[in-house]
């Protein structure tokens, strides 16, 4: 009972990551009918955030320390980074441990533009285009992304870790069972559902959100209320550009950032979004946690052993499955991308 | 000729002239030259120019005229490099029981996935493919492992039985041939400054892929092409008027499948040796993207783009700093090093940047591929001269 409830917890980590990229994806496809193969170079971009966060704040000067000699009897340097020497070690101190969460103040700003350049410069030109278009553009576009942040932080993953209060792990106590997780996950989970609260409030709540959905169920009408639907799809494109960055900023501390992360969860994120159901935004994320789940239930030692390999292939096969028995996927439209 | 009109007729000898002069095409520059890195008529490279580009012509029978996007031929192609190589491991070295092998277990793969996938349309067949082509490629990774020898690869061994062999005499590991005929030998003709290398190898694939493009031309000429391409442009009306077309488009699925089999079942013959790898979702991806880049339902498009991405991976990723550096010493010092920093970022290690911006470029300024920039460019010299003969047949 305890193992099972650890993996709910697990799926629950990787499926919250499952979530927001695929809840972008299907946000870029719901609004400007794209289907966007970049958005996996997207989260990749969010990780590297978090890493220029470290290296800025680790930036150092030396400072000769006379308290310390090395074994020649000289005063050693010692690298000192600026935020210490500004501010103290206290605050300094703070600055450098958690970088990684700080690293999304910059990683909202950097990621909408980012996305607003994406939309402006190229994806514009692509809304007219046939689906095969789009994807071998927005995957060249993926690669040189690639190749771009390989080239300014090498090939070899750069461990960037959680604040140091959050790196082991918590004992809890719930229903009457001792678990002990890592709470960095947790914090992870909890993020990415206040991360996806967040977004569909501002489509439920807002005006704005209001003038997007109804742009998203009919483009041409609201166009001739004269609403201007390109320039506010634009600003969607850079808010699914800005979730997949924050996915990424706070995954770091799960996985070290390397340059081909962004592949590896694209494919897996286009299964969630499809198993959801094209252009549902809520498909994608229940899918998301769905996937997520069985993953983790699959990786168990008694279900390895009962199937052998069914870890590696629970997500396609339960993929199959569900499209399958559900030709538009759990919560899919009739006739999106069906042609 | 053939069963083909005139003009097809010319086109198919255009197409085996071009693959049989391959090695004096591919080879323009002498080999002392400083270009002679640019020169791609070596066997390993020749032979995967027809081996991918075999696939691609498959490939597109699927895609190109019916319309159904498929993400996980790979799986095919690697179904049948396996095969091959367990029929070079059980049965003999001679490579015509392998191909054969490896076309008809991945057309019976393709009969059982494209039945399952082709129940749905659009991106859920993407998906579906996608998700069968990636269990192949766990499975065989991990549970499979006796069969395909996991993270290894599956190799020839001295001990394996070869029933139909003779026993070996030499302790070095037997190569593929077709009836005593090596596919690893070759024959070099100097002439003057230039070495042209004619291996046995790409002449077996050459001979192979000019069939598999003679089928694919017949197929697209004929009736059941027609079929297909109906079913591209509007399948709702093709099944209102009574048709049944998933038998049509299960037997695109499964031609395709077979071309990917014999693809892989190739790749083994020139080099015996499987491994998982190329059954993951980018080998598919590649395929995807070869046609789209030459010209997708055009007939040589898939084989122009499968050449192009190969050389860009073969020619482009060997270029070192040195060679650049030997390139541009006409240039004053500083300016030298500013050229060849820029031009080191687009080749070697970083040769998918070039990669990644051509698809870009290709797409945003040539829409219909590498196909519709000759007729563009035939067109132009048309214009000029309204009697010339077009560079570029039609399709």
């Amino acid at each position: 009972m305890d193992a099972l409830f650890l993996q709910i917890l697990n799926g629950l980590e990787k499926g919250g990551a499952y979530a927001l990229i695929a809840m972008g994806l299907t946000l870029i496809f719901g609004t400007l009918g794209v289907v966007n193969f970049a958005h996996g170079a997207l989260f990749m971009i969010g990780a590297f955030v978090a890493v220029t966060m470290q290296r800025i704040f680790n930036f150092s000067l030396e400072i000769v320390d006379a308290t310390q000699k090395d074994f020649l009897g000289n005063p050693l340097k010692v690298k000192v980074p600026y935020v210490i020497e500004w501010f103290g070690d206290g605050f300094g101190g703070f600055l450098i441990d958690w970088s990684v969460p700080l690293a999304i103040l910059l990683a909202i700003p950097v990621m909408m533009l980012v996305g607003f350049v994406m939309e402006r410069g190229l994806i514009k030109h692509f809304y007219k285009r046939p689906h095969a278009d789009q994807i071998l553009v927005t995957f060249g576009l993926a690669i040189v992304l690639q190749e771009i942040v390989k080239y300014f932080f090498g090939a070899n993953p750069i461990p960037t870790p959680a604040p140091s209060d959050y790196r082991g792990t918590i004992e809890m106590a719930i229903f009457g069972l001792n678990l002990s997780y890592p709470v960095w996950r947790l914090i992870y989970f909890f993020f990415s559902a206040a991360v996806i609260a967040a977004v569909f409030a501002f489509l439920q709540f807002t005006t704005f959100g209001m003038v997007v959905r109804a742009g998203m169920a009919d483009r041409e009408t609201v166009g001739l209320l004269g609403i201007d639907i390109d320039r506010r799809f634009t600003l969607m494109f850079g808010i699914a550009a800005a979730v997949a960055g924050l996915a990424g900023v706070m995954y770091t501390p799960i996985l070290s950032p390397n340059y081909h992360m962004g592949m590896d969860f694209l494919v897996l994120s286009f299964v969630v979004v499809v198993v959801g159901g094209m252009g549902s935004l809520s498909g994608a994320v229940a899918a998301g946690f769905l996937l997520g789940i069985l993953q983790a239930f699959a990786s168990m030692n008694e279900v390895k052993s009962l199937i052998p390999g069914i870890d590696q292939i629970i997500i396609y096969l339960v993929a199959i499955v569900i499209l399958l028995t559900r030709p538009r996927g759990l919560l899919g439209r009739k006739g999106v991308m069906e042609d | 000729m053939f069963g083909l009109s005139q003009k097809d007729t010319r086109f198919l000898f255009i197409v085996i002239a071009l693959t049989l002069l391959t090695p004096f095409l591919l080879n323009p520059f002498p080999t002392d030259s400083a270009l002679a890195q640019f020169n791609a008529g070596y066997p390993a490279l020749m032979q995967r120019f027809a081996i991918y580009g075999l696939m691609a012509i498959g490939f597109n029978i699927l895609f190109g005229l019916t319309g159904y996007l498929s993400f996980g031929h790979a799986a095919f192609l690697g179904i049948g490099s396996y095969a091959a190589v367990w029929m070079f491991k059980l049965l003999s070295m001679n490579v015509l029981p392998a191909i054969i092998l490896a076309t008809l277990l991945a057309g019976l793969f393709a009969l059982v996935i494209g039945y399952i996938s082709l129940r749905r349309s659009g991106i859920y067949f993407s998906i579906l493919t996608l998700a069968f082509a990636e269990m192949s490629y766990r499975l065989a990774y991990s549970v499979f492992t006796p069969i395909t020898n996991g993270e290894t690869g599956l190799q020839l061994n001295l001990k394996d039985p070869r029933i139909l062999d003779a026993a070996p005499t030499s302790a070095s590991l037997p190569v593929p041939s077709l009836f005593g005929l090596e596919m690893n030998s070759s024959w070099t003709l100097d002439l003057g400054p230039w070495d042209f290398t004619f291996n046995v190898g790409y002449y077996f694939c050459a001979v192979v892929a000019i069939l598999g493009f003679y089928l694919s031309l017949r197929i697209f000429r004929s009736p059941f092409g027609l079929m297909l391409r109906a079913i591209k442009s509007n399948q709702n009306r093709l099944n209102y008027t009574g048709l049944n077309s998933r038998p049509y488009t299960l037997a695109a699925f499964v031609i395709s499948g077979m071309y990917a089999g014999l693809a892989g079942g190739l790749l083994a013959a020139m080099d015996p040796l499987a491994g998982a790898e190329r059954m993951q979702w980018t080998a598919s991806g590649e395929v995807v993207l070869m046609t789209i880049m030459g010209g997708v339902g055009t007939l040589m498009g898939p084989v122009l783009g499968a050449g192009f991405i190969k050389y860009a991976e073969n020619i482009f990723s060997k270029i070192n700093e040195s060679i650049l550096h030997s390139w541009f010493s006409w240039l004053p010092d500083g300016l030298e090093d500013a050229v060849v920093w820029v031009f080191a970022r687009f080749v070697g290690e970083g040769w998918h940047l070039t990669l990644g911006l051509m698809f870009m470029i290709i797409v945003i300024a040539l829409p219909g591929g590498l196909v519709e920039g000759g007729q563009r460019i035939a067109r132009l010299f048309r214009r000029k001269s309204e009697d010339a003969p077009s560079a570029t047949p039609a399709e």
